[in-house]
């Protein structure tokens, strides 16, 4: 609760602005009233929900960064920093061939931690992740193998299938049963290694307990082929098209029907600083990286990763469901006397967690070009949950976006990425990630700890 | 829901009548006990369409006994419950909220991490081709807070984590305005609050009455009860001991009545007897 004078400054604000609440969206541009706000609205409310042009954006952007309300900013300091440290100490970090390596291996932490954010929206963890991706990558491949022989997309629909079967089971007994996830998916990440093992038991082919996949499928394509180099390049053109024409007209019509927007300028911005970065991206992805032969081109893992933060920060926002999700999150007995369906909205989300998992596992296999019984499940898990957590999502549940699993998949992997190029041996390695994550979680949580305080 | 009839319609035939015909809400004999402790006996109550009833008593008088029976978390365990002069028994919370009473607890049952209009519509949310239909709620949140007089916050689209006391009161009643109640029970709806937050949270309350919507304050503070209500009963043991017009009643009596269960003096009428 703010304290009692602020509260009163509300109040007076409130009869004396009243002519200006019936033009919300354009009011107070060089308002007095700007500084008669309560510090809680300037520091909690996002910039765009109360700044009218740019200039004002930036300010409250800057006051929220003072105030502890830093978003994925520190992130992305981080990255930076990161990035800086390892091109110091090894030259060819930055070259185009270690950085699509470095996307490549990023994929996998990615989805890991989009797996794990579906959960920690709801306040819940899935320690199993690891080894339901191991489940799934294993079904992917016996499908798609001869014996069976489906057809890659199949093979790539059963594992998903199987793996949302794993979530359902393991969110029916959190949910229905009121056990706490924690344990639930502790025993998935015990029972699942075994039902991996036995997978590779029952099949002779998967010779030492490794499945391999076919040069031929596109299951093994996923991550090593690539887009050519035009059709990257057209598939930029397109998509930021698209994603201009969306938010402008988006913004343009809510403006018109004198709904609630950021201004204009600021989804230009947006548009602008998302057009550099893809450009960046194709630029750095088709140069020739190849020594003998010609290697460019966008790996198609790009889209495809970019295609699922997409549509889970779609389904988040746009849909009931995810709605719910953030609610049950935030306030689980509010959402219940709102009639909500916790139990269902809640199994969703372990269905999600897993069915992502299943992704996870897919790019996994696809970047070894097989899939082994040697998978560590557990240390998966682990990468998953600080990958969502350095992005910025919360582990107390409500908080968080997809966003956060792509900005941390990529810390991850650029840690070790340039570790290994440091050539460090393992053990420096695991200690200076240890270090790494302490230090981005510590960063934040000291960040937000000034802003309780004050 | 074993009602017969469909939920009526807003404001249906109602005269001012305190008693019988016409209450909105009316409790005959409504007893419910706890193995050997009787939290509520033979309480008869009746509310009418826009009137503000204040429900008084000490800790443990049965105030909280009675809303939850009211809103349906509780099956009473004797007596009757009518609406609109039907009977009716609720079987859980949404029964009460589909015959158009609302509970506003405490705890208002806000999420903070949502903003204004998405907590107005939690769980009620319009749909436009499968996804959420944000200008249609953005437009009717807007529309239900001008209403009431609720221009104190500065965007709509602020999460109710920034809000102050008053304002996420505001959007809790703001909430059971837009889901066409014609009850809202408030419990202790100023207990949290400083004196301009309880100020807005009290003309909220007058504005509700003056829409026709019936309101049933449980509170502590004789203050507010005098400020807003029209009628006071007073709840001592688990029994009601009085039900009377605001204008019969004084600080003194009021007090008298929670704190012994009768008035010394000469006082209203045992209207409830």
């Amino acid at each position: 609760m703010p304290p009692d004078e602020e509260e009163t400054v509300a109040e007076t604000r409130g009869t004396t602005d009243t002519p200006a609440e019936s033009r919300p969206s354009t009011a107070v541009t060089d308002d007095p009233t700007a500084a008669v706000l309560s510090d809680t609205e300037l520091i909690t409310v996002a910039p765009d929900v109360l700044a009218q042009s740019l200039g004002e954006y930036f300010a409250a952007w800057g006051r929220r960064i003072r105030n502890g309300e830093s978003g994925a900013l520190p992130i992305v300091v981080g990255l930076i920093a990161i990035v800086i440290f390892f091109q110091v100490e090894q030259s060819t970090f930055l070259s185009s061939s270690n950085l699509v390596n470095l996307f490549v291996e990023a994929a996998a932490y990615i989805l890991f931690g989009a797996a794990e954010i579906w959960v920690l929206l709801l306040s819940e963890i899935d320690l199993s992740v690891g080894y339901v991706a191991g489940v799934g990558a294993f079904v992917i491949a016996e499908l798609i193998a001869p014996p069976v022989g489906l057809p890659w997309w199949l093979g790539i629909l059963g594992g998903l299938v199987v793996c949302g079967f794993l979530g359902w089971v393991q969110g029916t007994l959190i949910t229905r049963l009121g056990l706490p996830s924690f344990i639930v998916t502790l025993g998935g990440l015990l029972g699942f290694e075994g039902v991996m093992l036995e997978i590779a038991n029952i099949d002779k082919s998967a010779v030492g307990g490794v499945m391999s996949i076919s040069s031929n499928s596109p299951v093994y394509n996923l991550v090593n082929a690539n887009m050519s180099a035009t059709l990257g390049w057209i598939a930029l053109v397109v998509v930021i098209a698209v994603f201009a024409a969306v938010t402008l007209v988006g913004t343009a019509r809510r403006r018109a029907r004198g709904l609630s927007t950021g201004p204009m300028s600021v989804t230009i911005l947006r548009i602008v600083v998302t057009a550099i970065g893809g450009f960046v991206i194709v630029l750095i992805c088709n140069f020739n990286r190849g020594n003998l032969t010609t290697l460019e081109g966008v790996p198609w893992v790009i889209p495809f990763i970019l295609l699922i933060i997409l549509g889970y920060s779609f389904y988040l926002s746009r849909t009931r469901a995810g709605r719910y999700i953030y609610a049950i999150g935030a306030n689980p007995e509010a959402a219940r006397r709102a009639g909500i369906n916790v139990a269902r909205i809640r199994t969703l989300g372990f269905v999600m967690c897993s069915v992502t998992a299943g992704l996870a596992g897919l790019a996994y296999a696809s970047r070894q070009g097989s899939i082994s019984t040697d998978i560590d499940g557990g240390n998966l898990v682990l990468f998953g949950v600080a990958a969502a957590v350095i992005g910025g999502t919360s582990l107390f549940g409500g908080k968080g976006k997809m966003l956060h699993a792509l900005l941390g998949g990529i810390v991850i992997a650029a840690v070790f990425n340039g570790l290994a190029l440091m050539g460090v041996n393992a053990a420096i390695q695991d200690m200076a990630t240890a270090v790494v994550l302490i230090a981005a979680v510590t960063l934040d949580s000291l960040v937000r700890r000034r802003a309780t305080a004050r | 829901m074993s009602t017969s009839e469909p939920p009526p319609s807003h404001g249906s035939s109602a005269s001012s009548s305190p008693h019988g015909a016409g209450a909105l809400l009316e409790l005959r004999k409504v007893t419910k006990t706890f193995g050997p402790v009787r939290a509520l006996t033979d309480v008869d109550l009746s509310i009418t369409p826009g009137g503000v009833t204040a429900l008084i008593g000490d800790n443990g008088a049965g105030k909280s006994s009675l809303i939850k029976t009211v809103s349906g978390l509780w099956a009473p365990d004797g007596g009757e419950i009518l609406w609109e002069g039907k009977p009716v028994h609720l079987h859980g919370p949404r029964d009460a909220e589909a015959l158009g009473i609302t509970t506003i607890y405490q705890d208002l049952a806000l999420c903070d991490n949502l903003d204004i209009v998405q907590n107005m519509f939690l769980g009620h949310e319009p749909l436009r081709s499968h996804l959420l239909d944000e200008a249609t709620m953005e437009t009717t949140a807007r529309a239900t807070l001008k209403e009431l007089s609720v221009t104190t916050v500065r965007s709509i689209r602020q999460p109710v984590a920034s809000l102050s006391g008053g304002q996420r009161q505001s959007v809790a009643v703001a909430k059971a305005v837009m889901s066409q109640a014609q009850l809202v029970i408030m419990d202790e709806p100023t207990a949290a609050l400083g004196v301009a937050q309880t100020t807005m949270v009290l003309e909220l309350i007058k504005t509700l009455s003056s829409r026709g919507v019936a309101v049933m304050l449980i509170s502590h503070n004789l203050n507010d009860v005098f400020e807003v209500a029209d009628r006071i009963a007073v709840l001592y043991l688990g029994r009601l001991v009085v039900s009377a017009p605001a204008s019969e009643f004084d600080r003194q009596s009021a007090v008298e009545y929670m704190t012994t269960g009768a008035a010394g003096r000469q006082s209203p009428a045992q209207s409830a007897a």
